[in-house]
């Protein structure tokens, strides 16, 4: 196999670096061998309408053709780096940024990497047999552009480990490719990864809220001082957003189409017509949300403190000269209130210690956004229902919410009281197996399943009825 | 206190015509130290009284127990004794060390260690029977110096005593060895060193020879003939065959950020607070002839190892702030392998075995020195038998991964530099598999990368690509770890396998001592170190942990 730039697009000089290439050289077979084996099932030799970054500027990071899926060029993109940037927060403040991985914080700066780069694969394994229930070929596409997508971000974040941390960043390279999404034996790192996302809500709900969650931590990793790897993320970010939007779309034409239905049939069950009742999407968004915020770790974090004091993970938006004025944050408290002897307490963090509480923050901030919009959509339809986002506290196993109980409000309640709504809030199995039931494939040019409205428009100026996937195995 | 700007002027190089508080006497095949010491110590601030010492005197001291081996290597025995009246020694002066900062204190003890154990070192094997001529009080570090001689006799005139009142006078130990060569060299009963050891005022006469404090006790009128008698009968003539050599000065010279010696060199980069310890050997060195001291204080193994051994002195005292250092080695491996098999065919020679053994005493230098090691396998490095001690001295080896990088064994690391603890450093190195350690040293075979790498001799083999990157990471994650905790990683982890006496006394005794050093009924305000001397008494807080 060759190293070559017309097979990896990039703009990391691959062609002269020959560490990189060593590198590559056994990795990229192994990443073809993982693609294969655990990429999505089924659909590996047919075309699929996608999009590719061929380069960093405008013309070149959104190029769309039709591409077999092991095709693809994945590629290395690092946004242009700023020869004057200088360190935006943290003890290192005004320093120039690191152009090389400082030895004293190379454990963190892996730590960090290998974490955010193992749920790349993750989310590809666990949406690997969601192609067979797509409900329409616009919406499988989609799936398809997710999962290369971040393909992409693992061939990123591997980018920086191996040009980075040599022969232990090749190990942690390799490792990436040996665990597996839900394996009992070498499970992915993080738990919300190790679970199958089975049915297209789920997909909708993960791109809405765990790919936020990962929105966020890109957005915090790409202010670091390190600035190798806050290029790298900026540019995920930019594909991170088409994730996002197939998510909030998602779910958002989901909803629509219940709506639709109880308007049109008032007071009949939307069951009958192969739709998901409001109740159980109600579920499956306090499921995602709650599952999500338990992904940003705990609220009051010595970690997270470590890695802001060392400017080597900051906050979103921390040097856009409007979200943060104090990028030491040395002083300051975050307030919060949890439980303690069954009462919400107020606490005091102090504010280092509280960096991934305000990243949990601003991302409900951007999830409510999300929610504003489905409900404005509700309100002019005529509909009473809306939507709502569970409050930070429910149902939660990590950080300082975990110890406790909380209904969707954020009331302390008892455990019994917890198990005895459980069911009211989240979605039970049968509920789960409904939801799977109606997921029936669409396989025409502009068909959609009943539970699901189709978009306003297509991609990239095409119609609905376009042919996002050409099938040339069947 | 720190006190860097003072330490920084110590040499370790001295002359006895430029000693200031010992005298140092041959007659024949008998050597005798004189303990004479001059009030003005290294620094102002304390006197040398009653004969207390400080670096400086232990740097003559340390001067004249090698001179006596390779000057005057026809000594078969030597005597310390005091050249004041009524008085041997009363140790390590107490305002020196309550006026010197931690870091001083430590290093001060370790080097007066070292120098312990190196007469005890030309007693075992260079045939320099040291005995103590105890002419007056010995007291605390002045009587822990009489038990690193072979012999101790004490001068019964109800007045002089040997004692070791550290503990209830000062509140810290007798940490020259004291305690541990008390029980484990003398071995008095533990009950008897116990009462000792805190009896301030010591114990005299006919007692201190009975618990075996001293080998004997002779009256005033014939104390002197009595150890003359006796030294006499152990040097039996000495060896007269024995031609010493002239043993001249390093005086290294400063380039920049590096000390240049002949085939040495150190540099430090203070910033980044890593140096770089390196030796050169020559392309070619001179076959030992017939005669090996012929070869003098030029010959290589002894020139350079005597400048390693400076340039380490120098870090530990000169340059607390470095803590890590980088071995490196230039030359071809083969003239190393043919300079140790020609120490091997000649190892009967003594002034070949005498260098041999000071190779050793280097090695247990770094052993002993609180700084992480690396040693850097390279091209053009020459880490072959004697100069691959360095790496495995080293707490772990980088080798380059390229055609024509090789290490290589000879019969030097099969039991000729023994470690503290008795084993080679290949023995301690695979201490679970001493299968392992036999094949190796049979091994005689230049060693490429890989080859070395599954032999369990390199820590991490990085090929052209990654070696910059994996040796700077290394280097700078290391600089970053907290200085203390390295300090006790490394002692813990270098010295696997057996306690001896002289492993006890870096690691038990020499460890609690430090920690008391730090302590607060030691060093604080109301401590014992610090009101020593004032009209004042310590106040303890006793709470034991
Ligand atoms: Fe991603
Ligand atoms: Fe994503």
């Amino acid at each position: 196999m060759s190293i070559s730039s017309s097979s990896i697009p990039n703009n990391v000089d691959l062609e002269s670096n020959r560490k990189l290439q060593k590198a590559l050289v056994a990795w990229q077979p192994a990443f073809l061998e993982w693609w294969n084996d655990m990429g999505p099932r089924g659909y590996q030799q047919d075309d699929i309408y996608l999009r590719t970054a061929v380069s960093v500027d405008t013309s070149g990071w959104a190029h769309y053709d039709y591409v077999k899926m092991p095709d693809y060029r994945w590629g290395i993109f690092l946004t242009p780096s700023d020869p004057n940037r200088t360190i935006g927060f943290g003890d290192n403040k005004g320093k120039p940024v690191w152009n090389q991985v400082p030895g004293e914080y190379r454990k963190e700066l892996r730590r960090l990497i290998v974490t955010q780069c193992d749920t790349e694969p993750a989310s590809v394994e666990q949406q690997r047999l969601l192609g067979d229930s797509a409900p329409s070929l616009y919406d499988m596409r989609n799936l398809f552009q997710v999962n290369v997508e971040e393909g992409r971000h693992l061939w990123a974040m591997v980018h920086l480990l191996h040009e980075y941390f040599g022969r232990d960043g090749r190990e942690e390279a390799e490792d990436m490719l040996v665990r597996r999404s839900g394996s009992e034996d070498s499970p992915r790192i993080l738990e919300a990864f190790n679970k199958p996302i089975d049915d297209w809500l789920a997909f909708f709900c993960f791109t809405m809220f765990t790919d936020r969650d990962g929105k966020f931590q890109l957005g915090g990793l790409a202010e670091s001082a390190f600035d190798p790897l806050a290029r790298a993320t900026r540019f995920m970010l930019t594909e991170e957003a088409h994730h996002l939007f197939v998510g909030d779309s998602g779910v958002s034409r989901t909803i629509r189409k219940t709506a639709e239905l109880m308007l049109e049939h008032d007071g009949r069950d939307v069951r009958d017509f192969g739709a998901i009742p409001m109740s159980i999407i109600q579920k499956y968004i306090n499921e995602w949300y709650s599952a999500s915020q338990d992904l940003f770790g705990s609220e009051d974090s010595s970690n997270s403190a470590n890695f802001f004091a060392a400017s080597l993970k900051g906050r979103f938006g921390e040097t856009d000269g409007k979200s943060y004025d104090d990028n030491v944050a040395l002083e300051g408290c975050k307030e919060l209130q949890w439980a303690e002897n069954g009462v919400l307490t107020n606490h005091e963090i102090p504010l280092r210690r509280a960096m991934n509480l305000e990243l949990a923050d601003s991302y409900r901030r951007d999830c409510e956004k999300a929610l504003n919009r489905w409900n404005l959509n509700l309100e002019k339809m005529g509909m009473e229902k809306r939507i709502y986002l569970p409050s930070n506290r429910f149902n939660r196993s990590v950080g300082v919410f975990g110890d406790a109980h909380y209904d969707t409000k954020g009331n302390v309640i008892t455990a019994d009281d917890f198990a005895k709504k459980k069911a009211d809030w989240l979605p039970s199995q049968e509920e789960k197996d409904y939801v799977k039931s109606v997921m029936v494939p669409c396989r025409k040019p502009g068909e959609f399943a009943p539970w699901i409205t189709p978009p306003r428009k297509g991609i990239k100026g095409n119609p609905l009825d376009f042919d996002y996937v050409c099938f040339n195995q069947r | 206190m720190e006190t860097a700007t003072q330490e920084s002027l110590i040499s370790f190089e001295t002359h006895p015509s430029q000693y200031r508080h010992l005298r140092l006497e041959v007659e024949g095949p008998i050597a005798r130290i004189l303990i004479d010491n001059h009030e003005d110590g290294l620094r102002p601030g304390y006197q040398l009284k009653l004969n207390s010492y400080d670096l400086g005197v232990d740097i003559e001291l340390a001067d004249a127990i090698q001179r006596l081996r390779f000057e005057h290597p026809e000594v078969g025995s030597v005597l310390v004794t005091s050249a004041q009246e009524g008085v041997f020694s009363s140790g390590a002066n107490i305002f020196m060390l309550g006026s010197s900062a931690h870091g001083f204190k430590v290093n001060f003890c370790k080097y007066t260690n070292e120098t312990r154990l190196y007469m005890e070192d030309a007693t075992e094997f260079s045939g320099q029977t040291y005995v103590a001529g105890l002419n007056g009080i010995a007291s605390g570090g002045g009587y822990e110096l009489p038990m690193a001689c072979e012999e101790i006799y004490l001068i019964d005139d109800r007045r002089s005593a040997v004692a070791l009142p550290e503990v209830p006078y000062l509140g810290v130990l007798p940490g020259t060895g004291g305690l541990t060569r008390l029980v484990d060299k003398r071995k008095v009963r533990r009950d008897r060193a116990d009462v000792f050891s805190t009896l301030a005022e010591g114990i005299k006469g006919q007692r201190a020879k009975e618990w075996g404090l001293v080998d004997d006790v002779f009256p005033a009128s014939t104390f002197d003939e009595k150890v003359n008698e006796r030294l006499s009968e152990l040097a039996d003539g000495g060896y007269p065959n024995r031609k010493g050599i002239s043993m001249d000065a390093l005086t290294p010279v400063q380039e920049g950020d590096t000390l240049q010696y002949r085939h040495v060199s150190l540099t430090v980069n203070e910033r980044d607070r890593v140096a770089t310890l390196s030796m050169q050997v020559p392309d070619a060195l001179p076959n030992i002839p017939e005669n090996a001291s012929d070869l003098g204080a030029d010959w290589f193994p002894l020139r350079a190892f005597r400048e390693w051994d400076d340039a380490i002195l120098r870090l530990r005292f000169h340059y607390p702030e470095v803590g890590l250092v980088l071995f490196k080695t230039q030359g071809a491996l083969e003239v190393v392998r043919d300079m140790d098999e020609q120490m091997e065919a000649h190892k009967e020679d003594w002034f070949v075995r005498e260098v041999t053994l000071f190779m050793k005493r280097v090695f247990k230098r770094v052993d002993c020195t609180a700084r992480s090691f690396f040693a850097l396998i390279e091209e053009g490095s020459c880490f072959a038998g004697s100069l691959f001690e360095f790496a495995l001295a080293a707490d772990r080896i980088y080798m380059l991964e390229e055609e024509g990088v090789s290490v290589q064994l000879t019969n030097q690391n099969a039991g000729t530099f023994p470690m503290a603890n008795g084993l080679t450093r290949l023995q301690t190195r695979f201490i679970g598999d001493p299968a392992h350690v036999e094949t190796l040293v049979k091994r005689r075979e230049m060693m490429d990368t890989e080859t070395a790498d599954d032999f369990g001799l390199v820590t991490v083999a990085a090929d052209e690509i990654d070696w910059e990157d994996e040796v700077r990471l290394a280097v700078e994650e290391r600089v970053s770890l907290s200085p203390d905790s390295l300090t006790g990683m490394e002692a813990s982890l270098r010295f696997a396998g057996p306690e001896t006496m002289e492993t006890k006394i870096f690691g038990r005794l020499s460890a609690w001592q430090n920690w008391i050093f730090q302590r607060p009924n030691a060093v604080g305000e109301k401590g014992a170190i610090t009101l020593y001397g004032q009209p004042v008494n310590p106040v303890f807080d006793f709470n034991r942990t």
